[in-house]
């Protein structure tokens, strides 16, 4: 079946056809259209599932831990600073080994309010066991939340998945999306076969106290599971490419990479802003490439090496900034490269809060980089002082001059 | 009502926990688990249950649990309890079994009062159990919600200043099925209120006053004995909630119905070291005076209204504050 409609109702048509059982949300703009479309479907009889309205989203988690840990497929949506108030127990989560699957609409953080798109949200999450999956197109939501069940429930990983896309330009833009039948997706993903459940039969005590003795090897086993993942999100991509068609990559994604030597490197939305770019930059007589990250955890070590070490010059675009450092998707390439490459490497951090990203901009700065006229370094080419900035910016500078004065 | 010796002789509370001597929790946790059985799934939420149940590879808890974060008793319960409709209608289950949550004061009355709240708005079908020993216990005596006016914790060494907030009576404004509040020195009625709470559908909340000997300074085999004191003294008071009415139990009951007097409640603050600052170097006459006022003011107003719905209407109240 054919539909036009925005990313948000696409991402709930991926759960009915992965038949879960209990949602647990709490609305947080720009996710709100997810549980609402998940509400009707429920309510018009088209999925049957639990819904659970919590108070908050440090309660949708806690709720989905509970049903998780009773066997249940369970999911469910949120967004920055819902994913931030989750944050405790996104580590119990994955922690307790509990698969299931979370969509994260990446929207920038407060303050200012603001609900438009930057990765801070999800980049802040980082490093709480969960696998976490970009996307860059409405078609890549729908397939990647299918997808999603597979992995987190597949033995070797059995870790919650979340699988981001970006506010507004995914969330809320309506595009053509092919839905699958419920038979096809059923031949791709089994029913939900928990590794361990509650069971007042064989009642077992989980999270309990861990001495020092013992939690480096459950810290271990988490990190040996992300390794393992490597390899069951590439099969799952692969498999439902043929169970039930639509490939989006499996780690990364390239796109005019063959003859490249000159790559973009970037995650969500901006990829596909990068595709244009990439074909001006080569119209202009550059061979440029880009590569889409599309799994940043488990990070694809190998895969980057494999297409960025021989190149003269990588370009790396940051939506979020690691304060005090630089782009975080930056750090990383380079850290994956450190020894293996003698590739120049440059960093954008921009769109940050929403702002546009075109690819005229794109096209001007890598031209810039590759002429030489930028440092290795994080540059924000978007940054812009206009007159509301300058009154703000005056004020500073005059609590400077005082504070210096005293 | 059961007699001790008709409770239910198999243990669920296993041998080996690593609770303190005189554990008010590890007492209640026995008597809960006789009184509900085994068809139970229990969250363990972050409190001292969480380490005296033993660390891993260990448990002395004979059922299913999870451990979960502290925020999060009401919420973790409606996640248990939606999936075990889930399992009850595919065929899993041939019942839904107890859903428990186990949690201290602080878990309740401070920083889990949210979720327990919303849980019990969204109707969530499960049994929340504060054991109440009124500080943070698990992290060496704090002070909580749950700790009593001018009593001395960690960092209220002065004694509090404040008095304690009522949650029993925060549930009963939920208008949830059933709260009731129990107490270790009333075995029986403590164990009487799981088994009716086992019974009904709906959000149900039992609080028990948990009198902790190394957070109260107090002998650990003086557990019970302070437990009553508390009880006869009218410094916590039983009773439970149902359909609109309150009915007062136990030794609460007794004293509304002039069956027996108040115990002077300078009695219960001796027996334990964290009302000392109340007695030496001088007796702190007025803290003690406002202690004793305000348990006089509640109880003076129960007996009257006991004594009035003998003669006139059928009403209960609420505990007035």
């Amino acid at each position: 079946m054919r539909l036009v409609d925005t990313g948000n109702h696409i991402a709930a048509h991926a759960v009915r056809l992965s038949h879960v059982e209990v949602v647990s949300a709490y609305p947080i703009t720009p996710q709100t259209q997810v549980i609402e479309e998940i509400s009707r479907f429920i309510s018009e009889g088209e999925m049957d599932c639990e819904y659970i309205p919590v108070e908050s989203e440090h309660s949708a988690m806690a709720a989905m831990i509970g049903s998780a840990s009773m066997g249940v497929r369970s999911f469910s949506a949120t967004s920055s600073h819902g994913l931030a108030y989750m944050h405790e127990l996104l580590h119990w989560a994955a922690g307790i080994r509990l698969p299931m699957v979370m969509v994260n609409v990446n929207r920038a953080m407060g303050p200012g309010w603001n609900i438009w798109c930057d990765h801070q949200d999800t980049l802040a999450a980082r490093d709480t066991g969960w696998i976490q999956l970009h996307c860059a197109s409405h078609q890549e939501v729908l397939d990647t939340v299918i997808q999603a069940f597979r992995i987190s429930e597949d033995p070797l990983v059995t870790l919650p998945v979340m699988v981001c896309y970006d506010a507004i330009v995914i969330s809320h833009n309506y595009m053509q999306v092919e839905i699958p039948e419920q038979e096809t997706v059923d031949k791709f993903l089994p029913p939900f076969r928990s590794m361990w459940k509650l069971d007042f039969k064989h009642p077992f005590t989980h999270g309990s106290v861990i001495y020092p003795d013992d939690y480096e090897e459950v810290r271990y086993s988490m990190f040996e599971a992300l390794e393992s993942a490597r390899d069951v999100i590439k099969k799952a991509a692969s498999e439902y490419e043929s169970a039930v068609g639509g490939y989006h990559g499996g780690l990364i994604e390239t796109y005019q990479m063959e003859d490249a030597d000159v790559a973009l490197v970037a995650m969500g939305s901006i990829a596909s802003e990068g595709r244009v770019a990439v074909d001006e930059l080569r119209r202009k007589g550059h061979k440029c490439g880009l590569v889409r990250v599309r799994s940043y955890r488990p990070f694809p070590m190998q895969e980057l090496r494999d297409v960025l070490s021989d190149l003269r010059a990588v370009m790396i675009i940051d939506r979020a900034i690691s304060f005090g450092m630089e782009g975080p998707l930056y750090s990383e390439v380079k850290a994956v490269l450190y020894g293996k490459s003698d590739a120049e490497v440059y960093n954008l951090v921009t769109g940050l809060g929403g702002r546009d990203v075109t690819f005229e901009m794109i096209v001007e700065n890598t031209e810039a980089a590759l002429k030489g006229k930028m440092e290795q370094m994080s540059t924000w080419p978007t940054v812009r002082m206009n007159e509301h900035h300058m009154v703000s910016r005056r004020g500073l500078e005059e609590f400077w001059k005082e504070g210096s004065a005293q | 009502m059961k007699k001790l010796r008709d409770f239910e002789e198999d243990e669920l509370f296993l041998q080996g926990s690593a609770a303190c001597q005189g554990c008010p929790g590890s007492i209640a946790l026995r008597v809960a688990f006789k009184a509900l059985g085994r068809n139970t799934m229990l969250a363990v939420i972050a409190s001292c249950t969480s380490v005296f149940q033993s660390p891993y590879p260990l448990s002395a808890l004979g059922l299913p649990v999870i451990n979960m974060a502290f925020a999060t008793g009401g919420a973790t319960a409606s996640g248990l309890s939606a999936a075990a409709d889930r399992l009850v209608k595919n065929g899993t289950f041939k019942e839904k079994p107890t859903i428990l949550v186990w949690a201290g004061d602080g878990g309740t009355y401070d920083i889990g009062i949210q979720a327990l709240s919303g849980a019990a708005e969204r109707g969530t079908d499960f049994i929340y159990v504060c054991y109440n020993n009124e500080a943070y216990s698990n992290t060496g005596t704090q002070r909580s919600g749950a700790t009593p006016y001018a009593a001395w914790t960690t960092n209220t060494v002065q004694g509090k200043e404040e008095w304690r907030k009522d949650v029993p009576q925060i549930m009963v404004a939920h208008g949830i099925p059933y709260v009731a509040t129990a107490s270790l020195a009333y075995p029986t009625d403590l164990y009487r209120k799981f088994a009716k709470a086992k019974e009904i559908k709906g959000t149900r909340y039992i609080e028990i006053q948990a009198p902790c000997p190394p957070g109260w300074k107090f002998p650990s085999s003086h557990t019970i004995k302070v437990a009553r004191m508390a009880v006869q003294s009218g410094m916590w008071m039983l009773y439970e909630h149902e359909k609109g009415r309150t009915v007062y139990t136990g030794g609460t009951q007794r004293i509304i119905q002039a069956q027996s007097k108040l115990l002077p409640v300078e009695e219960y603050l001796q027996a334990q070291g964290r009302f000392k600052h109340l007695f030496s170097p001088e007796k702190d006459e007025l803290r003690i005076a406002e202690i004793q006022g305000r348990i006089n003011h509640i109880f003076d107003t129960l007996q009257f209204t006991h004594k009035m719905k003998e003669h006139i209407m059928d009403i209960e109240l609420a505990p007035p504050r």
